[in-house]
């Protein structure tokens, strides 16, 4: 007799009803045992991670097949953040295009302006003073640092290091109010304007950055204790998803991934833009392009980061901060008041925006995640016959299939990880 | 070979009907569209070129002007390339004009694999079908989406707003 024959008989001599609801329902009881084998071998499953999964960094949706716990093939899924701000960028004025690129990449939104502004500035043939090109370095390093910062935050708390996630968003909020001091908002600056910046330093800047500069290198020297001799922390990145130098030539994939496979390709020291050929930085890049030197090479990052914005507050030369050009350039808040002219002129600027001479360019920068281009055409109007921005993040999404195949589903999450990948970027 | 002349002085040289133009210090070079694939893989092998960085389109139906470059018949559309040379630190843009009557270009994925990707940004937004693509499908766009958004007679507006329960137009 088993025991469920059994049970029914004891249930019996307690209450007549409930035995023969019980009775009623035997074939579902469910009496454990092995799983049924799946028919036939080596039966493969479709599986979706995401698009609402908490290590997806936003809405990223990936097909896998999996044979067991093996990943046999992965297809990246995008699209769901899709918002046209291609489409967008059309609609606006070149005054206004720098909030539309700015949501872009909202982890490096400064970048996004950067470039843009850099495109329809060899449009129009500008050139912005000196000042402005040093505030444009430091204000772009201050975000290549926030950005890593918030990097090493999810890569933690995805790895497992969950203490990370508190670390690294807590030292970010500290460069993040830097750059609310300088520019008035956390995010989505729209700060670095064409033919310049939206205003000048303000009081006390340099005290404020360098007392974060030292917050941030207290930082990394706590993560570097606490994560790069960590065996849990080796053991789950070392030699995953590895990535070879050809596969990301071929691949089109820019930045840390690139760097992290022996290949010391950046912008800022390859083809110099700003005043990058001025100031004194390393190239950070390691050999075994494999999930750890990721890490490594974003968080070393952050320190040659540090070192050129001590440089931008040391050396920051003196003058405008704008391009007195009243083509692109409003006239001071003061004359406002006085001239009525002026006025007409700053509605005139801000309602129609400028006009820029009929052609094309591209300009490119490295963001934090890779090569950040923007191709620009101009009709001679005020608005752009198209704005097309190359974000990186898609790119090196190309990557996610070579580096998963064959490894664990475990792996994976350490994999979308490392990548970095911005959904607001990709998808725009 | 390579060093001593020019990527764009050699394009022209080697595929008829190429126009080489100097656009804000950038090198172009406007490409018939059949070479297309021709010169990337020559730019490659021979020029060390070693990435396809960007591969986008512009749509020129309602331009009030446009840069008239010598030699180049304008087209509605414009498939727009960009290369990149690490070794040399060169950039090179191949511009090819594309008839609205036939919107197809040769597919660069057998030189690149990396232009998957934007080739199916590029047909999903712009409609240009890139031949000899592996998975030429929708990429940001929903699969059943009608019509391609980037394309300047695609109105933002063409899709009318409804709200849950709206008793329609009165």
């Amino acid at each position: 007799m088993t025991h469920i024959e059994d049970t029914f008989e004891r249930l019996e001599h307690q209450t007549s009803e409930g035995a023969q609801e019980l009775k009623a329902h035997h074939e579902i009881v469910v009496a454990g045992g092995p799983w049924p084998e799946l028919e036939g071998e080596g039966q493969t499953m479709i599986i979706n991670m995401g698009p609402s999964h908490p290590s997806t960094h936003g809405v990223l949706r990936i097909m896998m097949e999996l044979d067991g716990e093996t990943v046999v093939r992965a297809k990246p899924i995008i699209g769901y953040l899709h918002t046209g701000m291609e489409k967008t960028g059309e609609e606006l004025t070149y005054v206004q295009g720098g909030t539309n690129v700015t949501r872009m990449d909202y982890l490096s939104p400064l970048s996004n302006e950067l470039v843009f502004a850099t495109a329809v500035e060899q449009l129009l043939d500008l050139e912005v003073p000196e000042r402005a090109v040093w505030m444009r370095m430091m204000l772009a390093e201050l975000n290549r640092i926030s950005s890593h910062l918030l990097f090493q935050a999810t890569n933690g708390m995805d790895i497992g290091a969950v203490s990370m996630m508190i670390f690294g968003w807590r030292e970010r909020e500290e460069v993040l109010r830097v750059l609310e001091l300088i520019t008035g908002l956390r995010m989505n600056h729209n700060f670095i304007r064409v033919g310049g910046l939206a205003a000048d330093l303000p009081d006390g800047w340099q005290d404020a950055i360098l007392e974060v500069c030292d917050i941030v290198e207290a930082g990394v020297a706590d993560y570097d204790t606490i994560l790069s001799e960590n065996p849990i922390w080796q053991e789950r990145l070392m030699g995953v998803g590895v990535l070879t130098t050809q596969q990301c030539l071929d691949l089109s994939i820019t930045g840390p991934l690139l760097r992290s496979t022996g290949y010391p390709w950046d912008l800022r020291k390859a083809q110099p833009y700003l005043a990058y050929d001025q100031v004194e930085f390393d190239v950070i890049y390691t050999d075994n392009g494999d999930c750890y030197d990721r890490y490594r090479i974003r968080l070393y990052e952050i320190l040659e980061s540090v070192r050129i914005v001590r440089q931008c507050v040391a050396r920051m030369p003196g003058g405008d901060y704008r391009v007195q050009d009243k083509k692109v350039t409003p006239p001071p808040r003061a004359r406002i008041d006085e001239s009525m002219e002026a006025l007409i002129h700053h509605f005139k600027l801000f309602t129609e925006g400028f006009r820029v001479p009929a052609g094309e360019t591209y300009a490119a920068i490295e963001s934090p995640r890779g090569e950040i281009g923007c191709y620009v055409v101009s009709d001679g109007t005020g608005k752009p016959v198209r704005m097309h921005v190359r974000g990186p993040s898609f790119y090196n999404l190309q990557a996610m299939s070579p580096m998963m195949e064959n490894r664990l589903v475990a792996d994976a999450v350490a994999i979308i990880s490392t990548v970095d990948p911005i959904m607001g970027e990709v998808d725009r | 070979m390579g060093a001593s002349t020019t990527p764009s002085d050699a394009l022209v040289a080697r595929f008829e009907g190429s126009v080489a133009h100097e656009s804000h210090g950038q090198s172009v070079v406007y490409l018939d569209r059949a070479h297309l694939a021709d010169a990337v893989a020559y730019l490659r092998a021979e020029e060390e070129f070693s990435m396809l960085l960007d591969v986008t389109a512009v749509d020129h139906l309602r331009d009030v002007d446009r840069i008239v470059v010598d030699g180049v018949t304008p087209e509605r559309f414009e498939v727009v390339v960009s290369l990149i040379s690490h070794p040399r630190v060169l950039r090179q843009r191949i511009i090819v004009e594309v008839p609205e009557s036939d919107p197809s270009v040769p597919s660069l994925t057998g030189v690149f694999a990396g232009a998957a990707f934007p080739e199916r940004e590029v047909y999903d937004l712009m409609g240009i079908e890139f031949t000899g693509h592996p998975d030429l499908t929708r990429i940001l766009m929903p699969d059943d989406w009608v019509g391609h958004p980037l394309r300047k007679d695609d109105l933002p507006a063409r899709v009318p707003v409804t709200f849950k329960g709206d008793p329609g137009p009165r």
